[in-house]
Formats: structure tokens, C-alpha cells, sequence
């Protein structure tokens, strides 16, 4: 067996003195693991890194073996995001969340473009919390767990829509809400209106409400059945943009 | 010696950083070649290490006093306070001599995925230490990496309202680096980090 195929680092397991066993979200084959040679040497050190982009081959005899990937840099995210703390809270939580949450060897090329959106909105774009928010939406809807934020529940109206039912993850407008809003949760505009990007000037209130919203989901469908924990660099992420006074202050 | 004694020492070296069984035999045929000369001075050195070398309680070096010398050093600033993610990290640094100061270990760095928190590293000591008033600067040495990172800015956080001053190791081309050979990510940081000429 082998492929060639993009990848993005999620984890790196030092195994022995010199090699790793390194896992990827590669674009066509999923969440990956392989052994890599070499990989705590001075040469790939620096390349195996969580949120870098990279290019992998792996081989193997059969299909359910570890198997050993090569891997070349194409493009060194992580160190980008080190002068700015939140970034790389971002950028870890989003490795730890895929990496805990995804299943082995099951393509998804969407979140694949998500996360490689999301990298490119760290190294250079003040939008990057909304696509980060995005982001998390996204991998809940891989996870099977997508949210109807579309149309409301109630009323099927399409404009309006103000929150979200933290049973059903369905989204409600305000108007039917009826008394309901303290028990809701606010849907934030950027991701109730569908559209693709997210404005730098998201209200910071906006982007909080966002990652509650998906934290809730992520918290009660995905990470409590399990008993498990949500990766603890999302939590500082969260305290973090609760501590920022502004949007432009994040960093 | 009987031949599972033999075995037995070979598969004890064999886990040593840098050995695998062929090597590890060889190390224990040189060994057993030179018995009076290498491997009883060894074996003594080996175990009188085990029984007097211990993590100094202060800084988490390795020493046979308490505290360790670095510690005891009175010509050492005890207004800088070096903090390092392993004991290798701080022989690496005090060899180099730059360097002057007091230092502490963490233990490891953060890692979200391996679930090391901040309560399996020896940050409350390193606040302690701090909040004794002495030091004025924090100087954080973890490594360049994504761990060591996430690790430098949780330190800067619980420091900050200390009254301290955080610095960090600058980033950028070692010495004797061609540009030609460095990855993005460095020469990356040290464009971000240039400094007027």
C-alpha cells in the first residue's frame, strides 16, 4: 500500500530515541497516523509540528498497519502564530479537537479546506476567531452533529434568526423565542446568515457567543458521552477572548 | 557470570539512550574486557549516583547537596530567574555561560493532547519563588516548538501582576547559519524579530 497525499499535523507521539508516530488530517485519507524516522532529529523537528502543512507519503503492507510516512514541509504555520498567544491557542485547540474527535481513515475533504482556511486566517487575517467558530461548526456537522441554522424551527422563516435550541441545535427567530431567550442560545450573525467569510470587525460579543455555541455542542455531544474532556487549550482560548476588551485587541 | 546475567546487563544497557542490542553488546564485551578499570568503578559510580544524586528543591536541578550548587553559587544574580523545561536545558544553558542568574525547571511543557496540565509541571513553585521578591526578571527558555510556546505564554499570564519582567530567547539564525538552509518557520521569526543595525 501507499499514497501521496496533503496533510495537516495534528499530534506527534515521540516513539524511541530518534522516530515518531505522527498523525495527520490529510486531505483524501483522513485522519492518519505513521511512523516517521527521524522525526525528533534536527531536520524534521521543526516540520512536525502541530498546524504545519505538509506533504506525505506513506507506505505500508496492509491497509490496517501503522505504516511509515515521509514527509516534506510546504508550509510552516505553526511558527507564525508564536508571537500571538490566542492564534496559537487556536491553532492548538484545533489540532487537539480533530485529533481527539475524528475517526481514523475516514475522508473528510471539507474539513480538511476548513482547517486549511483556518491556518491561512492565522498567519495573516484579523478574522481568524469568526473562522475559527466556523471552523468548530464545521467539524461538528463532520462529526454528524451539524446545526440547523438555516431556517427556524418554529416558524421555517429564514431572516431573523436569534437563537438556537441547546437541545435540538436547531435555530429560532427572535420573534418565537416567546419567552424562551434566557434558556436559548444567541445565535451570533455571522453564523446565522450563511455567508462564506466573517468580517474582522465581528463584535467580540458575537464571536464568545459563536465558540459557547459550538462548545456547548461539542461539550454535550461529542466529549461528555465519553466522559472525556475538552482539550484544555480551548478553555485558555476561551478565557483568553473573555479577558479582550476589543476585537483588535485579541492579536 | 552466568550467561542470563550476561543477558540481563545486555538488555539493561540496550534501553540507554543510544544503544540498541548490537551496541549494547559491544558495550558489555568492553566492559567485561576491562572489568577492573571501567566496569566495577562504573558499577560503583553507577550506584552511588543512584543513592546521593537527587532534584534540588528549589530549582529541580540534579545535585548530591540540597540545595545544589547552582543554588548555594552566592556570586549568581538572584535578581534573573531562568526557567527551562528540562535539566538538560539548564546544563545546555550553563555551559554556554551567558547566562548568570538562578534558574528552574518546569518538568515538560503544556500539551493539550498528552494531557499534561499546568498541576503536572512545577509552575506553582516557580510563582512561590517569585512572590518571594527577589527577582525582577523572569527569563523563559522553553523551546521553540508549539508545546514550549503555548507553555511561554501561560507562564507569561500567571506572571503578569507580579511586578516581574517577562523576557523570552529570541528566535532566528543560529550562528553559522546559512539562510540557504533554514526552514521557513525560522527565518519567518527572524524577519518578525529584526532589530535595527
Amino acid at each position: 500500500m501507499q499514497w501521496t497525499d496533503d496533510g495537516i499535523v495534528l499530534a506527534r507521539q515521540r516513539h524511541g530515541e530518534h522516530a515518531a508516530v505522527v498523525s495527520l488530517l490529510t486531505r483524501e485519507h483522513g485522519r492518519h497516523a505513521g511512523l516517521v524516522r527521524g522525526a525528533m532529529g534536527r531536520r524534521l523537528r521543526g516540520v512536525i509540528e502541530p498546524g504545519n502543512e505538509v506533504s506525505a507519503e506513506w507506505r505500508a503492507r496492509l491497509t490496517e498497519h501503522l505504516g511509515h510516512y515521509r514527509i516534506e514541509l510546504k508550509t510552516a504555520h505553526a511558527a507564525a502564530t508564536f508571537g500571538a498567544p490566542l492564534r496559537l491557542l487556536a491553532l492548538v485547540s484545533a489540532a487537539a479537537l480533530t485529533e481527539r474527535t475524528l475517526a481514523e481513515h475516514e475522508p473528510h475533504p471539507a474539513l480538511f479546506a476548513a482547517f486549511q482556511a483556518l491556518l491561512r486566517a492565522l498567519d495573516e487575517s484579523a478574522e481568524w476567531p469568526a473562522v475559527y467558530a466556523r471552523f468548530e461548526l464545521g467539524l461538528l456537522a463532520e462529526l454528524g452533529y451539524g446545526l440547523d441554522l438555516e431556517t427556524c424551527a418554529v416558524s421555517g422563516a429564514t431572516a431573523g434568526l436569534a437563537y438556537v435550541s441547546p437541545r435540538t441545535g436547531r435555530a429560532v427567530t427572535r420573534d418565537r423565542a416567546g419567552g424562551y431567550e434566557e434558556r436559548l442560545l444567541p445565535l451570533p450573525a455571522f453564523l446565522a446568515d450563511g455567508r462564506g467569510g466573517a468580517a474582522a470587525n465581528e463584535p467580540l460579543i458575537d464571536i464568545r457567543n459563536g465558540l459557547r455555541l459550538t462548545g456547548h455542542f461539542l461539550e454535550q455531544r461529542v466529549f461528555a458521552p465519553h466522559a472525556r474532556k475538552m482539550p484544555s487549550a480551548r478553555e485558555r482560548l476561551i478565557e483568553g477572548l473573555a479577558r479582550a476588551d476589543t476585537i483588535s485587541g485579541i492579536g | 557470570m552466568a550467561v542470563d546475567d550476561l543477558q540481563r546487563l545486555i538488555e539493561l544497557l540496550a534501553r540507554l539512550p543510544g544503544l540498541g542490542p548490537r551496541s549494547a553488546r559491544r558495550v558489555a564485551l568492553a566492559l567485561l574486557k576491562r572489568k577492573d578499570v571501567l566496569m566495577l568503578p562504573l558499577a560503583r559510580a553507577l550506584e552511588e549516583t543512584a543513592l546521593r544524586v537527587h532534584p534540588c528543591s528549589i530549582c529541580g536541578n540534579l545535585d548530591t547537596a540540597e540545595p545544589c550548587a547552582i543554588c548555594r553559587d552566592a556570586a549568581r544574580d538572584d535578581s534573573q530567574l531562568c526557567v527551562v523545561e528540562d535539566i538538560s536545558d539548564l546544563w545546555a544553558l550553563d555551559r554556554a555561560g551567558g547566562f548568570r542568574g538562578r534558574y528552574h525547571v518546569l518538568g515538560g511543557t503544556l500539551s493539550a493532547l498528552d494531557g499534561v496540565g499546568p498541576e503536572e509541571l512545577r509552575i506553582d513553585q516557580l510563582l512561590r519563588r517569585v512572590a518571594e521578591g527577589q527577582v525582577k526578571e523572569v527569563v523563559i527558555a522553553t523551546g521553540a516548538t508549539v508545546a514550549g510556546e503555548t507553555t511561554a505564554h501561560y507562564l507569561t499570564d500567571r506572571l503578569a501582576g507580579s511586578g516581574v519582567q517577562v523576557s523570552r530567547l529570541a528566535q532566528g539564525v543560529p550562528i553559522g547559519g546559512d539562510l540557504d538552509y533554514l526552514d521557513d518557520g525560522t527565518l519567518n521569526a527572524a524577519l518578525k524579530a529584526r532589530r535595527p543595525y
